[in-house]
Order: structure tokens, then sequence, then C-alpha cells
């Protein structure tokens, strides 16, 4: 937040007491909706409890969202099956019960039934004692489909950002490669299958409204890029031209341009397309002059005027920095004259500032991520190989692909506590993306 | 008991044997063959040397059908050589798409072969090992297969007649990850697109 000399002091002591607030990606003022009576700092995230719901599929309702809370990382989930606590909640069952939830150490606690095709969510204030938010979530007659799963997930995300201000990601899903193919999975680990049906297909990439994807297709005569609608469609090519390599796509974040990488014998350089209703609207623009070097794997700052990317410019690959009509273009790290590196495949974080990327620490790739503001690296694994990190929309957690578990698989890393969970168990995943929320914020 | 019946009967049987391998006594008249009919005879003459005619020129068929089947394996065995002595890969250092020393004189070899081959077109394949970047490795595939046909154009063949594609690090030949695997994946490929390759001397 940049406070210029027009801006009195007051402004700067607002600035700096909101930067002192914990990182919330999602919405950068500060938090709006309910305040908690309980204090907490970043270091132990507030207590829900999520009752006992009595409807049919009951129990896997309070399943799905007791995990999404978990998964979150910014709610202590309080009273999941096998614990002691789920007896003591078992017993208050689907009503209130203020004593036994705040013995419990709960800042939170959610009442849920289902009447009339709909989930009626009930948030209490623990501590105050009192009701906080209701509403009523329409849920999918399908009982237990994606659609129905979504639908749940995306009430977790609306009662995250009720208790923390932060909206959670549960109702996104995973594209990444396997076999190769593309296939999608849902945050959860559920509903993994397969999406295209092509020779060989790598590298996709969301359309932000997270209605069709964009990918690197092998065909007899070279790459090209494809398009597929979800949740099922056939798949259409960009532009005509088969030879060469076309590879690589992605999208701005307001979804009205297509970058990708584009070459045939003299180097592969980055090109913008305008986009518009799911196919080009005019000509490819193109950024990179590269003089017969290699720049693949761009990525868009999320206000749209800047990419990352991959290029091979001075003999071995780095991470680079360019406006999108190509000018201004600088390395991200600072020691790129040392050609014992190799730093690749950028990822910008959706509020503006972070990139993830990875580096060869000692000849094995780790995902790093480096702070725009002030240029500082962390590495954030060190076990196994580990490639291909996509953000989250919370801007927050990371899905990425490590051989962690002896098998190549897709892992969900915290980058605030550094804790990892296993996403897919198919073996061979790797070029992840995460997609934007797939269900809009009511 | 029983052994000593067979014996007799085996003790029969070779006195039996024995007693008809003595010439008979001439107690009968011998039989006397039929006067042969000339005609017969010519006829039986003429079908025997048809035949044998017939049992030659099936032979000396035989044999030609069997020297051309030997002369067209030969050549087909001479052009899956030749055709095989094409498709030698190319192979490249870590990280690199410049042409080795021994690049270059498989690839001068090449030349040879396509020269005498004018129909002949190709399409060079180009792939990496599985270190690095996925995406990144599928643009140095492609290098070292533009740097191929780079060479090939460079020296005297025309441009129409070589494709290029990558791989990248989508298509190992070798599925191990060690050096001696790796060395094995950095590599162009070359496939024969239109026309064939003669055996050249």
């Amino acid at each position: 937040m940049r406070v210029t000399s027009r801006h009195g002091l007051l402004a700067l002591a607002a600035s700096v007491a909101l930067a002192a607030l914990p990182l919330r990606a999602q919405d950068t003022t500060p938090p709006r909706g309910v305040h908690l009576g309980l204090n907490y700092n970043t270091g132990a995230p507030p207590g829900v409890i999520v009752g006992v719901v009595r409807a049919l599929w009951g129990d896997s309702i309070q399943t799905i969202l007791e995990r999404d809370f978990d998964a979150g990382d910014r709610l202590t989930v309080i009273g999941m099956a096998g614990t002691p606590a789920a007896g003591a909640i078992a017993q208050v069952g689907s009503g209130v019960n203020y004593v036994v939830w705040k013995t419990l150490g709960a800042a939170a606690a959610l009442q849920l039934t289902v009447a009339s095709g709909a989930l009626h969510v009930v948030l209490h204030d623990v501590a105050k004692g009192a009701v906080l938010q209701v509403r009523d979530f329409p849920l999918p007659s399908s009982i237990g489909s994606a659609e129905w799963r979504l639908a749940l997930h995306g009430v977790s995300d609306e009662v995250e950002r009720w208790i923390t201000g932060t909206r959670g990601i549960a109702a996104t899903r995973v594209l990444y490669v396997s076999g190769k193919q593309v296939r999608v999975v849902d945050s959860d680990g559920w509903g993994d299958h397969v999406l295209t049906a092509t020779t060989t297909a790598l590298s996709p990439a969301w359309h932000p409204s997270g209605k069709y994807f964009a990918y690197s297709a092998l065909t007899p005569r070279g790459w090209r890029i494809e398009l597929q609608d979800l949740p099922t469609g056939s798949p259409r090519a960009l532009g005509t031209t088969p030879e060469g390599l076309n590879i690589t796509p992605t999208f701005s974040s307001d979804g009205a341009s297509l970058a990708y990488a584009h070459g045939d014998e003299e180097g592969v350089d980055l090109y913008v397309t305008p986009m518009a209703n799911g196919n080009p609207s005019g000509a490819a623009v193109r950024v990179t002059v590269g003089h017969g070097t290699d720049n693949v794997s761009p990525s868009f700052s999320p206000e749209g005027h800047r990419l990352a990317f991959t290029s091979g410019r001075v003999g071995h690959p780095e991470v680079y920095l360019a406006d999108v009509d190509g000018t201004n273009v600088e390395p991200l790290a600072t020691d790129v004259s040392s050609d014992a590196a190799y730093r690749s495949n950028p990822d910008w974080s959706p509020d503006g500032r972070q990139i993830a990327f990875q580096q060869q620490i000692g000849g094995i790739f780790q995902v790093m991520v480096m702070t725009l503001r002030d240029r500082t690296v962390r590495q954030l694994t060190s076990e196994g190989r580990n490639e291909d990190p996509s953000w989250a929309p919370d801007g927050r957690h990371l899905v990425f692909s490590t051989t962690r578990t002896g098998v190549r698989e897709l892992f969900v890393l915290d980058v605030e506590s550094g804790r990892a969970r296993q996403l897919t168990h198919g073996s061979g995943g790797r070029l992840p993306a995460w997609s934007p929320s797939l269900v809009s914020s009511p | 008991m029983r052994t000593t019946i067979r014996l007799s009967a085996t003790v029969l049987a070779i006195v039996t044997a024995a007693a008809c391998s003595k010439p008979k006594p001439e107690t009968a008249p011998a039989p006397v063959a039929a006067a042969p009919n000339p005609d017969s005879v010519a006829r039986a003459r003429a079908a025997d040397s048809a035949a044998a005619a017939q049992a030659k020129a099936a032979a000396m068929a035989k044999a030609r059908q069997d020297s051309i089947d030997a002369s067209k394996a030969a050549i087909e065995q001479a052009k899956a050589a030749a055709r095989a002595e094409f498709a030698y890969a190319v192979y490249f250092d870590f990280d690199k798409s410049t042409l080795t020393d021994s690049a270059k004189r498989v690839l001068d070899r090449k030349i040879q072969i396509m020269n005498a081959n004018p129909t002949l077109t190709i399409q060079i394949q180009g792939n990496t090992d599985e270190r690095g970047s996925a995406e990144y490795n599928l643009a140095l595939g492609q290098q070292r297969a533009a740097s191929v046909k780079r060479y090939l154009v460079q020296h005297g063949i025309a441009d129409a007649r070589i494709t290029i594609i990558s791989y990248g690090e989508e298509r190992p030949a070798d599925p191990g990850h060690d050096e001696t695997s790796w060395s094995h994946n950095r590599r162009d490929e070359f496939v024969i697109t239109m026309g064939d390759v003669s055996p050249t001397p």
C-alpha cells in the first residue's frame, strides 16, 4: 500500500495498522461481516464446531464442511470424527449449547438443517452466546453428485468468510496432466477424471469463468493450443497452423487475453491473443523478441499489465518479468549471472504480491516463492523433486507436483504454516492449474 | 509258462521264414508276360517324356522364382539396412542443441543418402532427457531438431524436404533415471515421410 506525500499522517497510520493485520489475500480491505468475541492471533486459527446435521446424507454434509474448514488452514475444526470432542458434540446434536461449545474451545458453531432443497445455516458466536448469521443456500436435488458437493463447498467458503474475513477455496478444482491427458479433480481430491482424448495433452490453464480451459496438444506436425468446454466438450483449435510449437497457454484474470509461446525454427517467443466468448477475437500480438532464444510458460499479473515467464536468453532457463507489450524486461532473481541456476514455471499470486516458481537447488527442483515488495525468496519444499506450483484463489495455498512419496503426485501446501496434504493418488500427476472459485459469492 | 509259449512261437516264425526264403521247386510253369503293344509303348513313352518335361519345367520355374525371391530378399535386406542406417539418431550434450563432431559425421552420411534419393522427405524429431522443466524441454527439443535441419540445408538439402517436431521429454528412448539413460534420450530421430531409401554404394 503506497503512501505518497499528498496523504496525511493519518492515512499513513491507517495503512500501517492495516498492514499489521494477518495477510488476507482475498480481501485487501479490512474484513467485513462478523468479528467474533474471541481474540485470536495467526498462530491459533479460531475453533469451529460443525453441529450434527439432521438430514438425508447429513453425515456427508458434516464431513464435507469439516474437511473443507480443515484444509483451508484458517479454522481449527473441533470434533472431527474420532476425536474426544466428537462425542460431546454428538450429544449436543443439532441443537444449541453455548456452555458445552465454549468448554470445547470453539469460537464459532454451526447449526445445519436441510429444508425445501436448501441448506439452512445458522452461525453462532460462542463467546457472545448469540446468533451472528443465518442464510439458506440452495442445494441441487442430485444428492451426492459433483454439483451437490460443489454447492456444499460454496457454503464452506462463505462461512469461512463470515468467521475469518477470507473466502475459502473449497469450491475449486485442479486441472492437471497424468497419462499424457488432462484430468480434473475437486479441491478435496474427489471426482478425479480424464477430460481429453488426444495423443498428448500438456499445460492445462483455466479460463477465469471456469467454463473452459486451454492446453497444448500434440499433432503429427507439431503442437497447437486447443480449447475445451467444461464439464464436457469437444476440443477446438486456436488458430489454423498445426506446425511448430504452440504451447503453455495462460489467461489473464479478466479472461480477455490469452498468452502463449509460439515458435518454429528460430526460437520460441510469447504472444498475446484477445479473447471473447471463448474464441480469439483478434490477431495475436508478439510480446518477446527472443532472437532465437526460447521464451515459454507465461503467467499474467492479476491486474493484467505484466507477465512472468521462463527464458533461456542468457544461456540457461531463468524467470523474467516484463510489461505485456514486451518492454521493461527484468530478471526475477538478482544472481542471474550464475550459470548454475535453473529457474522456471512462474505463477503470479492472485493478490499480485508473490511469484511462485521452481528452482534447482543442488540439481533438484524445489518450489520457491518471491515476495515482490522486497524481492526476498523463500524455499518452500525440500523433500523429493518439487515442480509446477500453481496458486489457489486465496493466494495462500499452492498445488504442485512432487516425488516425495516415491511416485509423482500432486500435493497442496499452505505457504503460511508449511502444512502439506496429498491431493491425487493415481500417480504421474504434474503441471497442475488451480481454478478460480467455481461458485459465485452470494 | 507264457514265456515258453512265446519262445516256441518265435522259433516257429523263424522256421517258417526260413522255409519261405528257399526257392520254390520248379513244379509249375513260370508266368509268361504278354507281348507289348507298340502303340501303348509309344503312348507310354510319350506320356513319360511329357511328364518329365513338365516336371523339368516346373523345376526350372521354381528355380527361377527362388532366384527372384532371393534377389528380392537381398534387395529388401539392403533397403532395410539403408533405412536402418538412415534412422541412426543424433545425440546431444546436456542442455545443448549444438552438433558434436560425431553428430556431424552421422549427418554427412544422411546427406549422401538424401542426395542419392531425391524423392525422400523426412521429419526430424527433437527430444530431451527428463531433467529440467517439461515445458522448457519442448522448446529445447525444437531447438535440437532445428539445429540439425539447419546443418542439412546448409549442406544443400532443400528446405522443403525437411519438417521438424519436438517431443520434449515426452518420448524417452530409455526409461531409466541415470546418466546413461539420459544420454540415450537427448537425441534427434529421423522419420521418412515420403519416398524410400535405395541402397547406396
